[in-house]
């Protein structure tokens, strides 16, 4: 058996948030199991203000919500839905909208873990009487002997998600539970248990979009929030190679879908270096111009006590991104210097950083600007 | 267990479940013409005849359907379409904005997909509809009315609407006006021929009998356009074949109904109102919805506003301590929504979100009130704390 007990010996009353998906699914299974009080919520978080029913049926939300219901009767936990929409358009959509108008990259799902999980809904479930808030997330918190806790990566560092969990706080991660974290297993062995444990979703597929844009057309998404907003694309000289339709559809890093009329002088791809939102302008370059040196990120948050001084660190920049070794320093309260030991290619302010010591995530920022190897970018 | 939701559904009679379960083993089509069928049929018309007395109407005037659901569909859609093939002007549809989904729905669809005018009738503060507001609805053009759709009580409130005041308002205009009974069946005087409608419907599992099982009470110079065509049974208004077993134990159920209703109203109210007074005294500020007066409300319905609460929040903790109720109506369970009926009463979308609905039943006990008086409380207290998210 791969189910692993909880290391926490004192049975609490969890809320495991069960998003319908085959994680959480086993997640507040194995919590269920290692004896806690456990009951699952649904969060709706997709805002339908119709009040006739008929009108508000066909979203996909609704099946999710059903599969994670009938993950519940299995596990034989009480259910409820909570209607978390209003919060979740206000911290994570919003944001995310206005973070790509202003030329930057966000991660909706980190935002949501900071926001929503372990902030409206913790919050919600400690006033409740609950002691945590159980996710689906590969990610470990260990408990030290002076009661103090670390987030670490998952044992499996393939699954890792303590990159989007990076962003929590001491109070956060003191009521955190990841009940898969500490487990060294491949998704089929997960999809496995959960077939053992007779729930349905162990063969429904995985979800990799961003939840709230359900065709998966991101540009599309930010077209209707924004409008259209045709603009010039240059090379590194300020010449004109192309046009757009709005700076925000673009990613730093991003080769596809640029659609330039005029080839390079070398006949190499070239990449988005620069989004400057405010002349509606997207930079673009060869490879080599993507390399930075170093960035400046800021609200930084860290687990435990802030570095006085420099120190290095081994860093993760994106989601699924790899590992990379920094010399990090904070600037101020709220800013975070850091030079990277090597060139890193496709640095997208707006994304977070996740400094980590070994396992243990030491803290996070998010990248406000890049330093290219060769000349600054703001 | 304290079970408060027999608004929801309510425990099946002990003399239902036998009928059901003796007619279980018996074969028969009532519509065929051999034996068994006759048989079946045999039990089906007395068992349309025992609910026609339980509701005094003719036998001729009982229309079985699957459910609730299925007769507000068949009142609404049907007599829309019939009154509206006999004279083209007539689209517009009158309704009580605190109805039940069946019917609002029903009435929503005409709306966007048969091209009828839907007129929301005003409430008051209970969500009562007033008889002179209805006049003034039909006075206006009484050519062009289809119909005209009224609950006899709500099913989240639990105000009583004034029935036979409404009826005569329709009648004197020739209009004919649905009533949706079926949380009135059983706790107040529900007299379908002398109440004036048109149509009334009643369903078996609010009631003690089987789900699935419901009728539309159909005066017999109506003939709505069926929704379901098909064999033609049931006066060719619903086609399908009988469901004998869940027919004959609704019939049980709707006897027990009519004859135990004064027993009732009489019992099951002063639970009811001991239950209100315990809410107020841990809850003072709590604020009891629809119609305080007696007389003006279902006796097993309790519906409170807890200011600064998340109904969701109650519910969850109470249902952990074994006490079962809803946040409103149960079709509105899974997403919390301001409930349709506490907006249409002019309560503040915020307030709405507090509500719990405690519905007692034939089951109902002193224990159940004890439970509810010592945990809802403390519930409140906690909930408070969670706030509005």
């Amino acid at each position: 058996m791969t189910e692993t007990p909880q290391r926490n010996p004192r049975p609490l009353r969890v809320l495991a948030a069960m998003s319908g998906g085959v994680d959480s699914a086993v997640a507040a299974a194995r919590a269920a199991e290692a004896g806690h009080d456990v009951t699952g919520v649904h969060l709706a978080l997709s805002a339908n203000p119709q009040s006739f029913r008929t009108g508000a049926r066909g979203c996909c939300t609704i099946e999710d919500s059903r599969d994670a219901r009938r993950a519940a009767d299995v596990i034989g936990i009480p259910f409820y839905v909570w209607d978390l929409a209003e919060r979740f358009r206000e911290d994570v959509v919003e944001d995310f909208v206005a973070e790509y108008e202003a030329g930057r990259t966000p991660n909706p799902c980190l935002r949501c873990n900071e926001k929503i999980k372990f902030a409206a809904l913790l919050d919600k479930a400690l006033a409740l009487g609950f002691d945590a808030v159980c996710t689906g997330h590969y990610a470990q918190v260990i408990v030290n002997e002076d009661g103090t806790r670390e987030l670490h990566r998952a044992s499996d560092m393939a699954k890792d998600q303590s990159y989007v969990l990076g962003v929590l706080d001491d109070k956060q991660l003191a009521h955190a539970m990841f009940p898969l974290g500490d487990t060294v297993t491949t998704k089929d062995e997960i999809r496995a248990e959960a077939e053992r444990r007779g729930l349905a979703v162990a063969r429904k597929p995985d979800s990799h979009d961003i939840c709230f844009i359900a065709d998966g057309d991101t540009q599309g998404f930010l077209a209707g929030r924004l409008g259209r907003a045709e603009g010039d694309i240059v090379d590194e000289s300020g010449t004109k190679v192309g046009t757009h339709e709005g700076a925000y559809g673009f990613t730093i890093g991003q080769r596809k879908g640029l659609r330039i009329g005029t080839p390079a002088p070398d006949g190499k791809p070239r990449y988005v270096l620069d989004i400057s939102p405010v002349t509606n302008t997207v930079t673009v370059g060869p490879a080599a111009s993507l390399d930075v040196s170093g960035l400046t990120a800021v609200k930084p948050r860290w687990c435990g006590a802030a570095p006085s001084g420099p120190g290095t660190y081994t860093a993760q920049l994106r989601a699924h991104g790899g590992e990379t070794e920094v010399t990090a320093e904070p600037v101020d309260d709220d800013a975070l210097d850091v030079t990277f030991t090597n060139p890193v290619r496709g640095v997208a302010p707006g994304q977070a950083i996740v400094l980590y010591d070994g396992t243990r995530v030491v803290g996070s920022a998010t990248i406000a600007s890049t330093r290219r190897a060769t000349a600054s970018v703001a | 267990m304290a079970y408060l939701d027999h608004a929801a559904t309510t425990p099946m009679l002990p003399e239902a479940a036998e009928a059901l379960t003796a007619q279980l083993g018996i074969t028969g089509n009532a519509s065929s013409l051999h034996a068994a069928g006759r048989r079946a049929r045999r039990t089906i018309e007395e068992a349309r005849e025992t609910i026609a007395e339980a509701l005094t109407a003719r036998p001729s005037e009982v229309v079985f359907t699957s459910g609730g659901t299925e007769a507000d569909n068949l009142a609404v859609k049907g007599l829309y379409w019939s009154r509206r093939d006999a004279d083209p002007a007539r689209t517009r549809v009158l309704a009580s904005p605190v109805e039940h989904h069946a019917v609002l729905d029903a009435v929503h669809w005409l709306g966007e997909h048969e091209g009828a005018t839907i007129e929301y009738l005003p409430v008051d503060a209970y969500g009562r509809v007033r008889p002179e507001d209805l006049r003034e609805a039909i006075a206006r053009n009484p050519d062009d009315v289809a119909l005209a759709t009224v609950m006899w009580a709500n099913n989240e409130i639990g105000t009583i609407m004034p029935i036979r005041d409404l009826a005569d308002v329709a009648a004197e205009f020739g209009v004919p006006l649905h009533a949706d009974a079926v949380q009135a069946f059983g706790q107040v005087p529900v007299d379908f021929g002398a109440s004036g409608l048109a149509a009334m419907t009643v369903s078996g599992h609010k009631i003690g009998g089987p789900y699935g099982i419901g009728a539309l009470l159909l005066g017999r110079e109506y003939s709505p356009v069926p929704v379901l065509h098909g064999g033609g049974q049931e006066r060719h208004v619903r086609s399908g074949t009988l469901d004998v077993p869940a027919v004959a134990s609704f019939a049980v159920a709707a006897r027990l109904a009519a004859e135990q209703r004064e027993w009732f109203a009489r019992e099951i109210g002063a639970l009811r109102d001991d239950l209100v007074v315990a809410v107020r005294e841990a809850v003072p500020d709590a604020i009891l919805g629809g119609d305080p007066s007696p007389g003006g409300r279902l006796p097993a319905n309790a519906h409170f506003t807890f200011p600064g609460c998340e109904g969701d929040s109650l519910l969850l903790l109470l249902d952990a301590q074994g006490i079962e109720c809803s946040t409103g109506s149960a079709c509105t369970a899974g997403v919390a929504q301001p409930s349709h009926v506490l907006l249409a009463t002019g309560t503040d979308p915020d307030l709405a979100r507090g509500t719990l609905r405690f519905s007692l039943g034939h089951t109902s006990t002193e224990a159940d009130v004890e439970a509810v008086a010592k945990a809802i409380g403390p519930a409140v207290e906690r909930a408070r704390t969670a706030g509005l998210t």
